[in-house]
């Protein structure tokens, strides 16, 4: 079999010698001053008070930052699949809640912000552990191993009671009194800014790695790992080494969550978890460094927002996917990415068009699909827990045929007229490709 | 005695189960080399498929429409699925199949609702077969053993008598060889997605009333099945056999045993309490560290003969 973890062919390539190993500082600026002002944007000025709402997924958004991009160190950096992710992730967890109860108890001196650095450390020892069975293999093999590995720890998590808690988990207290700066973290708003604060430093230090020679190494086991070992590197020692960094990263992640949910339970090591690192990390673009954390937002924000309104917010994320997958292997910034040869050249208001005319029917569709979507879970599930389906405040009554009639005709129509107009799209953007001083940019 | 035996009959049922499904499981991994999330979600849709039509038509129907839908589902997966993921490589491949078990998952909960059906064994088959030392093996079992016996049989007939089964059998090992010879690899691709879909919906009816049908029983079955096709090997469908059957006994035998690992150091003079996590560990009996089991077989097997029991290749 060849290698099965492969990464698509479209890649952000930049010259060697322009990268250094300083960085330009401004992007990261910028960053740091939204996350800053995020909080602010949704601060409810009517009552005074922040919108806890928000709050909740913007601190959830920054964890999964972190987990996404320690997980895309294995999968765009190093081409590993890794369904153990979240074991990593849920490790560190449970440490900080350890570490947390004993400095509570008055046992361990350490203040709460440098919590997940120890969550970190626990992290990557356990990755050392788990990083020497796995990293032994590739590819498939790897992805299975890791696999059984997920289910053991999760299995074993609701067995034991010591270290896990069995199957209720561990409780803590954030407000151990410990602090470098003097606080309490007992409103969230405190909390998002630590998370803001490790989030930054984490993401800096694993776009530095991303240009030492170990993260060039990486990549390069990743598209050909004979050769990696013909210029006299073992594709196992940079394998292992990579894997017990993503779990350093994973843990503090980890840490984050402990420290914000007060409580760890199985979950947070269940490969459930995992295969939303990964879905993060594909549907953003695995081939990037800003993929994952674009996947990130869009998933938890997805996860937070649709899961509020919709029972079935699983099955768009899962068509979602597969779209993703069929269509756009490179992810969303991978499509983003595919327009820079045409923007560099001029040659992109000629797609503006094509692309305008794609909305209403795409809009069409996706209002039949979800009407289609909506109306069968409310025929079953919504009836169960005696929800109301309504519309824009109006109940709509799901006994009747109109609005079956109506989604099913948007998804038809709009599904054929989306048909026809990806057929123009396609011919436009061939045109301008051909066009191209440089032809094959992308297809 | 009476325990063991009708243990021994309950782990080859169970085990033939499995193999029904990894035998499918097995091919389509070895031959394209994709590992199929969604494998154990058609044999959910089985279940709730059989669960319907049966409601509709009754039992017998149901056991042979049933597992034709699923076939034709696998077919339409293969051809419009994975046939176009397949141009982004191996990795995206595994990627769909995992967002179809998202799909099938849900939309199985949006149609029949996320309680336990009332699936139950048919009334011919609700009688006592035979009994050992007063304890009572029902007929349902024997006809679960029967059937998984044919299906057996028939797959091998297949394979080694039929034209199709030897080109299967060729590009199991060599599938590049195969298509250079002329033979048309993308189509046995498609047969064998079907064929293994079929199984799966297959075990799906008779498993679905044997346990209970409801959404979680994809979850529960699936990592035992790929620790079953890893534990085998790639290529072979023999050790698939054994590992299925080595499963089935160890995961029916690992319930009745109520010792633990603790118990078994005691005569060497070590006794262990329950204080610690590694104390925990030892002195838990093994009927509730039973579900461990096969992962850490599966983890065994990986680090030190990865090409699994019998397996032709390395994964």
């Amino acid at each position: 079999m060849t290698s099965p973890v492969q990464m698509p062919e479209v890649r952000v390539r930049r010259p060697l010698q322009r990268r250094t190993f300083g960085f330009r500082i401004w992007p990261w600026l910028v960053t740091l001053a939204i996350c800053i002002a995020l909080p602010w944007v949704f601060y409810d000025w009517h009552h005074g008070r922040h919108s806890g709402f928000m709050l909740s997924m913007l601190s959830q958004m920054g964890m999964m930052v972190i987990f996404a991009l320690s997980f895309n160190m294995l999968l765009g950096q190093a081409g590993l699949l890794s369904f153990c992710h979240s074991v990593l992730f849920g490790f560190g967890g449970y440490t900080t809640v350890h570490l947390l109860n004993a400095a509570g108890a008055g046992e361990l001196p350490v203040p709460i912000e440098l919590m997940p650095l120890l969550a970190g450390l626990s992290g990557l020892a356990f990755a050392i552990v788990i990083g020497f069975i796995a990293t032994r293999q590739r590819s498939t093999a790897f992805a299975m191993i890791t696999l059984g590995i997920v289910q053991l720890m999760t299995t074993a998590a609701t067995m034991f009671h010591h270290f896990f808690g069995g199957e209720g988990g561990i409780n803590t207290d954030r407000q151990i009194g410990i602090s470098l700066f003097g606080l309490d973290y007992g409103s969230s708003t405190q909390v998002y800014y630590l998370i803001i604060a490790w989030m930054m430093i984490a993401a800096i230090a694993m776009y530095y790695h991303t240009g030492t020679p170990l993260g060039r190494m990486a990549n390069a086991c990743r598209d050909n790992h004979e050769r990696a070992q013909f210029v006299g590197y073992d594709p196992k020692v940079v394998r292992f080494l990579q894997f017990a960094l993503s779990g350093f990263f994973a843990g503090i992640g980890g840490g984050l969550f402990a420290i914000t949910y007060e409580i760890v339970t199985f979950d947070a090591v269940a490969a459930p978890l995992a295969a939303n690192a990964l879905l993060m990390a594909y549907i953003g673009g695995a081939t990037t460094f800003v993929g994952p954390v674009l996947g990130a937002i869009l998933i938890t924000a997805l996860r937070s927002g649709v899961s509020l309104m919709s029972n079935s917010w699983l099955v768009y994320v899962g068509i979602l996917f597969i779209g993703m997958v069929t269509f756009a292997p490179a992810g969303l910034t991978g499509i983003v990415l595919a327009h820079a040869p045409i923007a560099r050249a001029g040659q992109l208001h000629r797609l503006w068009l094509s692309y305008l005319r794609l909305l209403v029917p795409s809009l069409l569709t996706l209002l039949g699909f979800v009407g289609m979507v909506e109306l069968l879970s409310f025929l079953t599930i919504g009836a169960a827990q005696g929800k109301q389906l309504s519309l824009f405040g109006y109940p709509l009554d799901i006994a009747s045929t109109a609005p079956w009639l109506a989604a099913m005709f948007c998804l038809v129509a709009g599904g054929w007229w989306l048909w026809y107009e990806t057929d123009r799209v396609r011919l436009a953007w061939k045109d301008v490709v051909t066009a191209l001083p440089r032809s094959g940019a992308a297809t | 005695m009476q325990l063991s035996l009708i243990s021994l009959l309950d782990g080859l049922v169970y085990g033939m189960l499995l193999f029904m499904l990894a035998s499918g499981l097995t091919l389509i991994l070895s031959m394209m080399g994709v590992l199929n999330f969604a494998h154990a979600s058609i044999y959910m849709l089985g279940a709730y498929f059989a669960y319907q039509i049966s409601v509709w038509f009754g039992f017998w129907p149901a056991f042979v429409i049933a597992p034709i839908l699923c076939g034709l589902i696998g077919a339409a997966i293969e051809v419009w699925g994975l046939r176009r993921a397949h141009h982004n490589g191996h990795v995206a491949e595994l990627l769909f199949t995992f967002g179809l078990v998202f799909i099938i998952g849900r939309s199985v909960q949006m149609a029949w609702g996320m309680l336990p059906m009332p699936y139950h064994v048919p009334q011919s088959l609700d009688f006592p077969l035979f009994s050992i030392y007063g304890e009572n093996f029902p007929a349902y079992r024997g006809f679960m053993l029967l059937v998984s016996a044919g299906m057996l049989c028939t797959i091998w007939l297949l394979l080694k008598k039929t034209r199709v089964g030897l080109i299967i059998q060729a590009a199991l090992t060599h599938p590049d060889m195969v298509s250079a010879l002329g033979h048309n690899v993308p189509r046995v691709f498609t047969i064998v997605f079907a064929g293994g879909s079929l199984l799966a919906g297959l075990a799906g009816v008779i498993a679905g009333n044997y346990f209970t049908t409801d959404s979680g029983m994809a979850d529960a079955m699936g990592p035992i099945v790929f620790v079953v096709v890893i534990v085998g090997g790639l290529g072979s469908l023999a050790g698939c056999f054994i590992a299925s059957i080595i499963m089935g006994m160890v995961q029916t035998f690992s319930v009745v045993i109520d010792y633990s690992l603790a118990d078994a150091l005691k005569p060497i003079g070590i006794t262990l309490t329950n204080s610690d996590l590694l104390g925990e560990i030892l002195t838990t009996p093994v009927s509730r560290i039973g579900p461990l089991v096969p992962y850490v077989l599966l983890i065994l097997i990986l680090l030190f003969r990865p090409r699994g029991l019998l397996g032709t290749r390395e994964t």
